[in-house]
């Protein structure tokens, strides 16, 4: 085998992401009906990643971030449904078939391996806003595309908006104290079960 | 005659309402979500599944299914899933574990598993540590990573799945990573499709005993070749392998093991045998 | 109701304290620390851990028991459980019992208590520890608790600060920090609504140990000259493995991670022909593997000893919890007719004699023996006066170079047939499973079949187990047997009942295999009534006295399955109501 393969031992700090292996990416759909797909799509991982999440936080018993999570998928949930409102669907679309991204998954859900039992709201917001400019990032990029003018002006005004939300991002950033050297220090070793 | 509506199968409907002890980060996570996945996109009724698992950290996986779940001993997933297919052809098979349950104490039946070819999955999260226990060195623990049981590395060259798998016969052979779900899904239903016995082995970090594999996400990345169905050309690419490589790696055409089943006589048709 | 934590005029001789807190709050090193406190004072103590099941995050709690005399198993009630918050706390409440008397000390800021902890009417004392942590730069929650409970408990200063320092070697800023957090602690504990100040210590703190149970046999199997060991982890016996790799290494000898169970006793099995002596260590599961090549070794006739740390079964059962429940199998689990060695330690310190107790027999009658322990004894950690030394005497007894016409399992009047090491000329052999002649070549024939199964079993008759073999204590008509970790809890309940005028005898066996008819009807002489106390729920123990022994007393059973432990007091009424039948 001629992987090389990593020695170091530190522990997790769910401060910066690798960066996302990027995969092909493909344009969206050409139609505005599927521009609009996809954005709602996107809000939906999001949300459904964020409620996974708060449970995850809850089993560590890690209420604070648990109900932080919880409060970040009420707000994607809100996201998706305005989407729905606006377009006038009664039912959400039943063909959200994964899209393609730019990265691995959606550009505003969150990636599991950055969690860490320990966590404070500080590391989930960190996630939290990644997830915004990435996505803000996202629809800016569709904006620069040669494409119908509703899916242009479309992807400007989200782009706009996921813009906002980074800035929401970090207002409650501000708002929270910033973790200790040692807030991922366990005193007592891992349990086992079986 | 009337239409039937079609029951929309989400991710959602194959996941129970256990909540996972797994420590958060886990890359075991992405992979239940993405076996979930796999089984809305196939449209499998969730009773028509069965999840069939030894012992460790990632065998607690059926729990958290909604599908029929069977959590048996350490290292006998295979043999109970074999037992399940052969008997019940019908349903669609998925055993699972982890490094140490399948290819530890599991290894002997890996071997015939894969000979035998019978149709089912088989999802090896591999975290190359026994997690479930506190961290001991597994067969695919590098060999000089430190550990309490063996202290500077245990010395012994990893072992290479694939390779076993395609030497003793798997029918489709291919690598995941936990951290890339929807990749993930694609190959699990792509290996739920493919008759006869799927190996896929999903780089699953362990962020409490190997947090040093938060480095894997850097270093995975797509096969650069497509599969074969070479048996030969494939041992090449795997036993040069970098462990890093994700897609389809080996794809053959072995039929499935499938004993006839249907009667053919009477019970009472036996005893002629013995009449005088 | 008569307890143990009673206050004579000069402080409690008991203190059992509880320590809860999930995600990260470190109560388990706390707990640790606690005890190394009490250790250093002069104080004997035992703590045991639970938790949920979560691997990272889970709640967890740290269970100790304080004493001025050695306790072996946990009191009926516990004086204080503080919490540093209390997520889920409410599992355990029935492994930490509460009463009127105990205090229920939590953070205001974590919110109220939970009921169940609440219902037995346990005092509710609000303390702001993660103010008080926070009010000292790097002070941990958890240190604080340590010096409340030390405090509650009398432990002196000095005691405390000495734990930490021992704990925390790196020093610096941390350890600073650390002791004064636990200062604050102790300080703090002047302000509870009661506290329980123990007597002062007795006897000398030097010369006493602070150890777990699996250390205790890993230790007691290196005394009996183990020096290959080759095992496969499994809860709760991963941490006697542990300790065992890099001391067997520092006695020249070698640890090997197998890859299951089947390969751990064959393993063994190939060193021990070999020459050397080997163990492996394990629970119910693995045991329950290595039945097939058991039988092995007692048919080719192969020392090793196997220590199995019984937990909660059956099959994968309750991983992290204790239960005497693997009786059965130790004492029946081979197939065919194949009689070896069982033997019981009955307290963690005993752990050490009995362990090496089984490398002796095993070696001496080369055949296998297996090691009773539990998952009590394994995991607990205990402050202990150190095991007396016991000489055992017994070794392999090998061949001969050259001897004339050697037969490995020749028909001698013990039993014990010479055994030849590869290496030495002129005796070679083939060791098999297969039955065989006195030579050891394969044979079908009756009469040697009849030869070899009489000589197995009659080797096991050729030595005097001597006083070894069961613990006998005190006097009556009335009887306990029981055997490994209920022994501790009757002893107890004995102590207590003697206040009642209660007195009763202990037989407590060590040696459950092969039996000792003679030793256990002098044992029980005089004795009328026998209660049979053990912790599992078909009462296998008593199904093998009953079937193995002509006992002449009448036999009642005591019997529950785990996980939670037998307690003093349900032992002590149980003894008192049988006693007046």
């Amino acid at each position: 085998m001629t992987a090389k393969r990593s020695q170091s031992k530190k522990a997790a700090t769910p401060t910066k992401s690798a960066k996302r292996r990027v995969t092909r990416s493909a344009p969206p759909k050409a139609g505005f009906g599927d521009f609009m797909k996809q954005a709602y799509a996107m809000e939906l991982e999001a949300a459904t990643r964020y409620a996974e999440f708060a449970d995850q936080m809850e089993v560590a018993n890690n209420r604070e971030v648990a109900d932080l999570f919880r409060k970040l998928a009420g707000i994607e949930t809100l996201h998706a449904k305005k989407i729905l409102e606006q377009m006038g669907w009664k039912t959400p679309p039943a063909d959200l078939a994964p899209f393609r991204w730019e990265g691995l998954e959606g550009p505003e859900t969150g990636e599991h391996n950055d969690l860490h039992y320990l966590m404070q709201p500080y590391h989930a917001l960190q996630i939290a806003l990644r997830n915004e400019q990435r996505a803000a990032e996202f629809f800016a990029s569709i904006a620069r595309r040669a494409l119908p003018p509703a899916v242009l002006d479309a992807a400007r005004e989200m782009a706009g908006e996921e813009r906002e939300h980074v800035e929401l991002v970090k207002d409650w950033l501000a708002r929270v104290p910033k973790p200790e050297k040692d807030w991922d220090v366990d005193l007592d070793p891992p349990n086992f079960n079986d | 005659m009337t239409a039937v509506a079609a029951v929309a199968f989400t991710p959602q409907s194959y996941k129970s309402d256990v909540k996972p002890v797994w420590c958060p980060g886990c890359g075991d996570f992405s992979v239940l979500s993405a076996v979930t996945k796999a089984l809305a996109k196939l449209e499998l009724p969730p009773e028509q599944v069965a999840v069939v698992s030894g012992i460790g950290c990632s065998s607690r996986m059926p729990a958290y299914t909604n599908c029929y779940g069977f959590h048996g001993v350490h290292g006998r997933a295979l043999p109970a899933a074999t037992g399940l297919k052969v008997a019940r052809p019908d349903l669609t098979v998925i055993a699972a574990g982890g490094d140490g349950d399948g290819y530890s104490i599991g290894g002997n039946h890996f071997l015939h598993a894969c000979r035998r070819n019978v149709d089912m999955v088989y999802i090896v999260m591999d975290n190359r540590v026994y997690g479930m226990t506190k961290g001991q060195p597994s067969p695919t623990t590098e060999p000089d990573w430190d550990s309490k049981l063996s202290p500077h590395g245990t010395g012994l060259r990893e072992f290479y799945p694939l390779v076993i798998a395609l030497a003793s016969g798997a029918n489709f052979i291919a690598r995941a990573f936990a951290g890339d779900p929807n990749g993930c899904a694609e190959l699990i239903g792509q290996a739920i499709r493919t008759p006869g016995f799927s190996f896929i082995e999903v780089l699953s970090p362990c962020v409490t005993f190997r947090p040093e594999q938060r480095d894997w996400k850097a270093m995975a990345h797509p096969a650069a070749v497509t599969p074969t169905d070479d048996p030969a050309r494939a041992a090449r690419r795997l036993m040069t392998d970098d462990g890093f490589n994700i897609g389809v790696l080996y794809a053959g055409s072995r039929s499935p093991y499938r004993p006839q089943q249907a009667p053919r006589v009477k019970p009472a048709e036996l005893e002629k045998e013995f009449a005088l | 109701m008569n307890t143990a934590t009673s206050k004579t005029a000069g402080g409690a001789t008991s203190v059992s304290l509880a320590l809860a807190g999930s995600g990260g709050a470190g109560v388990m090193t706390a707990g640790n620390m606690l005890l190394e406190a009490a250790a250093q004072a002069g104080y004997f103590g035992l703590m045991t851990r639970t938790s949920g099941p979560q691997i990272r995050g889970g709640e967890a709690a740290a269970m100790l028991r304080i004493a001025t005399y050695a306790v072996e198993g946990p009191d009926d009630r516990f004086d204080a459980l503080l919490a540093v918050d209390w997520q889920n706390i409410a599992r355990f409440s029935a492994e930490i019992p509460l009463d009127a008397q105990s205090l229920l000390i939590g953070d205001p800021a974590q919110g109220a208590a939970p009921e169940a902890l609440l219902e037995r009417g346990a005092q509710s004392v609000p303390l702001a520890l993660k103010a008080l942590a926070k009010s000292i730069k790097g002070g941990w929650p958890n240190m604080v608790a340590l010096g409340l409970l030390a405090g509650f408990a009398g432990i002196p200063d000095d005691a405390v600060i000495a734990a930490i320092r021992k704990s925390m070697k790196k020093g610096g800023d941390a350890l600073a920090a650390s002791i004064a957090a636990a200062q604050l602690g102790m300080a703090e504990a002047q302000r509870l609504p009661h506290r329980m100040p123990l007597a002062p210590p007795q006897g000398r703190r030097s010369g006493r140990w602070l150890v777990t149970g699996n250390q205790a046999a890993g230790y007691g199997a290196i005394r009996g000259g183990i020096r290959f060991v080759a095992a496969y982890p499994i809860t709760p016996a991963t941490e006697l493995l542990e300790w065992m790799a890099p001391a067997l290494t520092r006695v020249g000898g070698t640890l090997v991670q197998a890859e299951d169970e089947l390969a751990s006793i064959n393993m063994i099995l190939g060193a021990s022909y070999g020459g050397a002596p080997s163990l492996t260590a394990t629970s119910g599961p693995g045991l329950s593997l290595m039945s097939e090549a058991l039988g092995l070794g007692v048919a080719a006739e192969l020392p090793l000893v196997v220590v199995d740390v019984m937990r909660t079964g059956p099959s994968t059962g309750i991983a992290t919890k204790t239960e005497q429940s693997d009786v059965n199998i130790a004492l029946y689990g081979m197939h065919g007719d194949a009689p070896h060695i069982v033997v019981a330690p009955n307290s963690i310190g005993d752990c050490v004699r009995a362990t090496q107790w089984a490398v002796t027999l095993a070696e001496s009658l080369q055949t296998p023996a297996i090691v009773l322990s539990d998952q009590s004894f394994g995991q607990a950690r205990a402050v202990i006066e150190r095991p007396a030394d016991l000489a055992f005497t017994g070794r392999r007894k090998l061949a001969d170079a050259n001897t004339k016409d050697y037969k490995r399992y020749a028909l001698t009047e013990s039993g014990v047939s010479p055994m030849a090491i590869p290496g030495t000329p002129g005796v070679t052999y083939t060791a098999d499973g297969l039955e065989h002649s006195e030579r050891g070549t394969p044979s079908s024939q009756a009469s040697d079949h009849l030869a070899q199964l009489d000589k197995r079993q009659r080797k096991l008759a050729s030595i005097d187990y001597g006083d070894y073999w069961a613990d006998v204590e005190g006097d009556g008509e009335l009887a306990v047997i029981t055997f490994g970790s209920c022994t501790g809890p009757v002893r107890e309940a004995f102590a207590r009942a003697r206040a009642d005028g209660l007195t009763a005898r202990l037989v407590s066996l060590r040696l459950l295999s092969p039996v000792q008819p003679e030793k256990l009807a002098k044992a029980l002489a005089g004795v009328k009534r026998a209660l049979v106390i053990e912790q599992n729920h078909s009462a296998q123990f008593l199904r093998y006295l009953r079937a193995e022994y002509d006992i002449a007393p009448k036999l009642t059973s005591f019997h529950r399955p785990g996980p939670l432990p037998f307690r003093p007091e349900e032992i002590r009424h149980r003894l008192i109501d049988w006693s007046r039948l």
